[in-house]
C-alpha cells in the first residue's frame, strides 16, 4: 500500500533537496538547471498525482499521516497529514510549479539556476505548510516560504522591486507574528501544539475573540483582504512572471486555507460573532476593489486587483455559513458556501496563473505591461488571443468555465442568508465582466495599436503547452467539478458539523 | 582548627586554563614574530583541552567546593562548553584580521584566554566575591583588548569610555552587594537565598535598595537600555576582532551572572526584580530595534541589535520559571553563535586597510561570492527570528516563557518590535542580493580553514533551526538537572 510510505515527506523534501541540487549543479549552466529543475518538478507532480488517486474519498480523517517527535521540550511533533481541504491545494501547488519551471525557459535570462531552485524550495515549503498538523511546523513552513519569495521578487523583479519585496515581507511577517502569540497561548492552555488538539480545546469567549483576531491578522494579510491588501498589487507588479503566478495561484490560497484549518474550527464562537466584520470586508473587496480594478492602466495591477476581488468571494463563502445559521436556524446551506469558496480558490489558482502567464508572454515580447502599449494583438497572435479570451471569460465567471462554479455556489449560499447580500456579491459578475472584457478589448481587439504590436510573434510550443494545460483545467473544472467536490465534501461536512458546536467551556 | 583540603576536581578546567595561560604568556615572550602561530595554536588547543576536561567532569550532580565559593553543576558545564565553542570561532576569525593590521601579537590570545578564565569563574561562582572576581577579570581583559590596537585613535577612545563606564558599573555592583551583605550577613549565594527566604517583611526596603544597584550593574554589563550608551561606541570603535570577542562569549557569562546573582542568590526577591527586568526588556527592545534602523555602520547596527537581543534575554529570565531560564539560556547561546558568525563575516570581507564594517561594503555580495552571501543571509534571518533558522526557536522559547508567566502583552510587544527589527536585517539582505556591487574587490582569500569555520557557523544556524530539539533539551537539562 502506498499509504504506508512517507509520501508527504517525499513531497516536501524532494523539491527542497532537488532545489539545492539544482543550485549546485546549475549555477553556471542554465540549461542543466532548467532540465534538472523540470525533472524534479515533474517527479514531485507525479508523486502528488499518486497521492490524489490513492486519497480515500468519503472520510474526513487525516490521511497519509506521519508522526515523529521533533522538539521534545515544547511537545512539538513532525506531524503531517492531508484531508479534503489540503489535498486539492497540494495538487495545485505541484502543477503550478511545473508550469513555472517550463515558463522560465527562455524567459528568465539571469541566474537561472537560482531562479529554478527558489521555486522548487518554495514548492516544498508550501506543500509542507498545507500538510502540517503541528502548529509550530505549520508556522515554520509558513514563514520560511517568505525567504525564497522575498529573493525572487527582489532579484528578478521590476524597477521598484526592493520596495515591493520588503513591503511584502513585512506585511506578511506582521500578520503572522500575532498568530504565533495565539499559538503559544493555546499551547500553554492545552500542553501541545497539535492543530487537531486545538480544534477540541474549549476556550472562553474573550480568548476566542482575541485568538480569532490574531489569526485574522495573519490570514487576512495573506489572502489578502481589504484594507491590508496594498502589498499585493505592488508585489505582483514587480515580481517576475513566475513569482506572480505562484503568489496568485498558491500564496493567496494559504490565507483561505488558514481560515479553514485554524480560524473556523478553533474559534467557531468568535467567528459566529465576528462574521459580519469578515463578510463586510469581503463585500468591500468584491465591490470596491472591483471598481479599482476598472481604472488600472497596468495589466498586472488589474489582474492583481481582480485577484483581491475574487478572494473576497472566498472569504464570503467561508463566513456566510454563520449568517445562514443565524437567519435560517439550520446549517444546511453552510457546506455549499465553504465548498464554493474552496472551488473558487482552486479555480482562481488556474485562472490567475493563466492570466499572469499571458501577461508574461506579452511582457517577454514588448517589455511593457501598459495596456496602452498594446491593441489589436489578435491580428498578430491569434492563438494567444484565443487563450486570453478564454481565460478572461473564466475570470468573469462564464458558465462552462471553472470561474462559474465557485461563484455560483457562493452566491447561492449567500441567497440563503440574505437577499441583498447575495445581490451585492453578484455585482462581481458585472464588475469582473466590465474590467476583464474592457482589458480584452483594449489589448486584444481593435486595430493594431503600433508598430511593435505588428511585429509580435504568436505563442511558441512551450508557451502553447502552458496555456493549453491551464485551459484544459479551467474547462474541465467548469464542466465537471465533481472529482474536486468528491475529494472535499466529507471534510467540509465534518468541518460544518464541527463549527456548529460551541466551544465555550461549560459553566 | 582543622584545615580542610577542598575538592579540586570540579575546578580542574579553570586550573588548566590558568596554567596554560601563564605558560603561553611566558613562552610567547621568547617567540619571534614569525612564530606567532605557535601561540595561536596553543591557545586553541587549550580551549579544546578545557572542553575535553569539562566534558569529562560533567555530571548531573551539583558540586560545591572551595568552602562554598565555587560550584560545578549542569548549568556551568553547558555554559562553559558553549563559551569554549564560541571563543574557538572568535580566535579563529580574529587571526587574519590581526595579521593584516600587523597586530598579530601573542597578547591578544593570552588576554583572550584570561578573559575565558574570567567567564568560567563567573559561570561557576557560588559566592558574590567569586562572581565579582570573575567579572573583573573579564572586564580588565576587555578594556585592554579594546585598547589593544594602539595606532587606532578610535579604539583608544572606545577603551576609555568602556573603562570609565565599566568601572562605574563594577562600583555599583559592589555597593549593591554590600547592602545585601549588610542585611543577610553573608556573601555565599546559598546562604543569602536562605536568609532572604526566612526574612521578615520589614527587611525588604534596604534589600530592594541593594537590589536596584545590582540590577543596574548587571544591566550596564549586558548593555540593556537605559545603560547601553557604551555599547555602540565600543563595538564600533574597537577593532573588529575585539568586537567579535566582547560581543559573543561574554554575553554567555552575562547570563550566568544574571542566574547566579538574581535567580540563585536573590531568587526570593523575584517579585521585586521581575518588574525591573520588565522595564529593562521593554526599553531595550524599543531602543535597540528602532535606533538600529538609522545606522550606516554594520558594527553599530549589530551593536543596537545586541541591545534588542538583551531585551529578549530578560524576557526569558523575568518569567521566573525553569522553562524561562532554559529559554533564556537557549537564546543567549544561539545569540552568541549567530553574532560570532555575523562579525566573522565582517572580518571575512575586510582586508588590509579596509574594514568592511559599513553597510555599503556588503552591496552586491551575492554577485561577488554567492556562498558567503547565503551564509550571511542565514545569520541575518536568524537574528531576525525567521524560521527555519534557529533564531526563530530562540524567540519562540522566550516569548512562550513570558506568556506563560502571564506577560501576554510583553509577548505582543516583543513580536511587534521584532518586525521593526526584521526591517534592518532585511535591508542588509537587500544590499547583498538586490544591489550592484560598489566595491569591486572579491572577498580576500582567507584560506580553507576560515571558509570552513564560517560555513560551519552559518550552517549551524540552519541545522539547529531544523533540529532545535537537542540544544533545547540540553538547556532544560542544564537548568532543571
Amino acid at each position: 500500500m502506498f499509504t504506508d510510505w512517507p509520501i508527504l515527506s517525499l513531497l516536501i523534501w524532494l523539491p527542497i533537496l532537488g532545489g539545492f541540487l539544482t543550485l549546485a549543479a546549475g549555477r553556471d549552466a542554465p540549461a542543466v538547471a532548467l532540465r534538472l529543475g523540470l525533472a524534479v518538478a515533474l517527479a514531485t507532480f507525479v508523486v502528488s498525482l499518486l497521492l490524489w488517486f490513492t486519497f480515500e474519498r468519503g472520510t474526513a480523517e487525516m490521511q497519509f499521516q506521519e508522526f515523529t517527535p521533533w522538539i521534545a521540550a515544547f511537545n512539538v511533533h513532525y506531524h503531517l497529514g492531508v484531508d479534503g481541504i489540503s489535498m486539492p491545494l497540494i495538487l495545485l501547488t505541484t502543477l503550478t510549479t511545473v508550469l513555472v519551471v517550463i515558463a522560465a525557459w527562455g524567459s528568465v535570462k539571469e541566474q537561472v539556476g537560482y531562479y529554478v531552485a527558489a521555486f522548487l524550495v518554495m514548492q516544498g515549503l508550501m506543500i509542507g505548510m498545507f500538510s502540517a498538523l503541528d502548529a509550530v511546523l505549520f508556522y515554520v513552513f509558513f514563514e520560511a516560504m517568505l525567504i525564497p519569495m522575498f529573493l525572487v521578487i527582489g532579484i528578478w523583479g521590476g524597477p521598484r522591486r526592493v520596495y515591493a519585496t520588503i513591503k511584502f515581507f513585512l506585511y506578511t511577517f506582521l500578520g503572522s507574528v500575532f498568530m504565533l502569540i495565539a499559538l503559544i497561548y493555546m499551547y500553554l492552555q492545552s500542553g501541545s501544539f497539535a492543530i487537531l488538539d486545538f480544534h477540541h480545546l474549549p476556550l472562553p469567549m474573550t480568548a476566542q475573540i482575541l485568538i480569532f483576531l490574531a489569526f485574522f491578522a495573519a490570514f487576512a494579510v495573506k489572502i489578502p483582504m481589504f484594507p491590508v491588501h496594498t502589498w499585493l498589487p505592488d508585489a505582483h507588479v514587480e515580481a517576475p512572471t513566475g513569482g506572480s503566478v505562484i503568489l496568485a495561484a498558491i500564496m493567496l490560497k494559504i490565507g483561505g486555507y488558514g481560515f479553514l484549518r485554524f480560524s473556523l474550527p478553533i474559534t467557531p464562537d468568535a467567528a459566529a460573532v465576528l462574521d459580519v466584520l469578515v463578510i463586510t470586508l469581503s463585500l468591500i473587496a468584491v465591490v470596491y476593489i472591483g471598481l479599482v480594478a476598472l481604472v488600472q492602466s497596468d495589466m498586472k495591477k488589474l489582474i492583481a486587483y481582480s485577484s483581491i476581488a475574487h478572494m473576497g468571494f472566498v472569504t464570503l463563502g467561508f463566513f456566510i455559513a454563520f449568517m445562514i445559521f443565524r437567519n435560517t436556524g439550520d446549517w444546511s446551506g453552510a457546506s455549499m458556501g465553504i465548498a464554493g469558496g474552496m472551488v473558487q480558490m482552486i479555480s482562481h489558482g488556474f485562472i490567475s496563473a493563466a492570466m499572469f502567464f499571458a501577461v508574461g508572454v506579452l511582457y517577454d515580447r514588448l517589455h511593457s505591461r501598459n495596456i496602452a502599449d498594446y491593441g489589436g494583438v489578435v491580428n498578430t497572435m491569434p492563438w494567444f488571443a484565443a487563450f486570453f479570451v478564454l481565460f478572461a471569460m473564466a475570470n468573469t465567471g462564464l458558465p462552462g468555465t471553472s470561474g462559474f462554479v465557485g461563484e455560483f455556489m457562493v452566491i447561492l449560499a449567500a441567497f440563503r442568508a440574505d437577499f441583498w447580500l447575495a445581490f451585492l456579491a453578484a455585482t462581481t459578475l458585472i464588475l469582473a465582466a466590465a474590467y476583464t472584457l474592457w482589458l480584452v478589448k483594449r489589448v486584444i481587439f481593435g486595430e493594431i495599436g503600433n508598430d511593435n504590436v505588428a511585429k509580435l510573434k504568436d505563442l511558441d510550443r512551450r508557451e502553447f503547452l502552458i496555456m493549453g494545460v491551464l485551459a484544459f483545467f479551467v474547462l474541465l473544472l467548469g464542466v465537471w467539478p465533481a472529482p474536486l467536490l468528491d475529494v472535499m465534501n466529507a471534510t467540509i461536512d465534518h468541518l460544518v458539523a464541527h463549527i456548529a458546536q460551541s466551544k465555550l467551556p461549560a459553566l | 582548627m582543622n584545615f580542610e583540603i577542598p575538592a579540586f576536581l570540579p575546578a580542574v578546567p579553570e586550573m588548566f586554563v590558568l596554567g596554560m595561560a601563564c605558560l603561553i604568556l611566558v613562552l610567547d615572550a621568547f617567540l619571534p614574530d614569525s612564530r606567532r602561530d605557535i601561540t595561536y595554536g596553543l591557545v586553541q588547543a587549550t580551549l579544546l583541552g578545557a572542553a575535553g576536561l569539562t566534558f569529562w567532569l560533567a555530571g548531573p550532580e551539583t558540586q560545591i567546593t572551595f568552602h562554598g565559593t565555587f560550584v560545578a553543576d549542569p548549568m556551568s558545564d553547558v555554559l562553559k562548553l558553549a563559551t569554549y565553542v564560541v571563543t574557538f570561532f572568535v580566535f579563529l576569525y580574529s587571526r587574519p584580521y590581526l595579521m593584516e593590521r600587523d597586530i598579530y601579537k601573542g597578547e591578544f590570545y593570552v588576554l583572550g584566554l584570561f578573559g575565558v578564565l574570567g567567564m568560567m569563574i563567573m559561570i561557576s561562582a557560588h559566592n558574590f566575591l567569586t562572581l565579582y572576581l570573575g567579572l573583573e577579570l573579564l572586564a580588565l581583559v576587555s578594556y585592554a583588548l579594546v585598547a589593544f590596537w594602539r595606532d587606532s585613535p578610535r579604539a583608544s577612545e572606545a577603551a576609555m569610555k568602556y573603562f570609565v563606564l565599566g568601572a562605574l558599573a563594577s562600583g555599583l555592583l559592589l555597593y549593591g552587594l554590600s547592602m545585601i551583605y549588610g542585611m543577610t550577613g553573608s556573601l555565599d549565594i546559598a546562604t543569602v537565598a536562605a536568609a532572604l527566604t526566612a526574612a521578615e517583611e520589614g527587611m525588604n526596603v534596604p534589600l530592594v535598595f541593594g537590589l536596584v544597584f545590582v540590577v543596574v550593574a548587571v544591566a550596564f554589563k549586558l548593555g540593556a537600555v537605559p545603560f547601553h550608551m557604551w555599547v555602540p561606541d565600543v563595538y564600533d570603535g574597537a577593532p573588529t576582532a575585539v568586537t567579535l570577542f566582547i560581543a559573543t562569549a561574554p554575553k554567555i557569562a552575562g547570563f550566568a551572572l544574571l542566574m547566579r546573582l538574581l535567580v540563585e542568590g536573590l531568587g526570593p526577591l523575584h517579585g521585586d526584580w521581575q518588574g525591573m527586568l520588565v522595564v529593562l526588556a521593554v526599553l531595550s527592545l524599543t531602543v535597540g530595534n528602532v535606533i538600529a534602523i538609522a545606522q550606516t555602520s554594520l558594527k553599530r547596527m549589530l551593536a543596537y541589535s545586541t541591545i534588542a537581543h538583551v531585551g529578549f534575554l530578560f524576557m526569558g529570565i523575568l518569567a521566573g520559571t525553569d522553562t524561562g531560564y532554559a529559554s533564556a539560556m537557549f537564546y543567549i547561546i544561539v545569540y552568541a553563535l549567530t553574532a560570532a558568525g555575523g562579525f566573522g563575516m565582517i572580518i571575512l570581507l575586510s582586508g588590509r586597510g579596509f574594514e568592511a564594517d559599513q553597510l555599503e561594503d556588503f552591496k552586491g555580495l551575492a554577485r561577488r561570492n554567492p556562498w558567503f552571501a547565503f551564509l550571511m543571509l542565514l545569520l541575518l534571518f536568524s537574528m531576525a527570528g525567521v524560521p527555519p533558522t534557529v533564531g526563530f526557536f530562540a524567540k519562540l522559547a522566550v516569548i512562550q516563557a513570558a506568556i506563560g508567566a502571564g506577560y501576554v502583552w510583553l509577548g505582543v510587544y516583543a513580536v511587534i518590535f521584532s518586525i521593526i527589527g526584521a526591517f534592518y536585517y532585511l535591508r542588509v539582505v537587500k544590499l547583498m542580493f538586490f544591489d550592484e556591487p560598489v566595491v569591486e574587490r572579491a572577498p580576500a582569500d582567507r584560506g580553507g580553514v576560515f571558509a570552513t569555520a564560517i560555513s560551519i557557523n552559518g550552517l549551524a544556524v540552519l541545522a539547529l533551526g531544523i533540529f532545535p530539539g537537542l540544544l533545547l533539551t540540553l538547556t532544560h537539562y542544564a537548568i532543571s538537572g
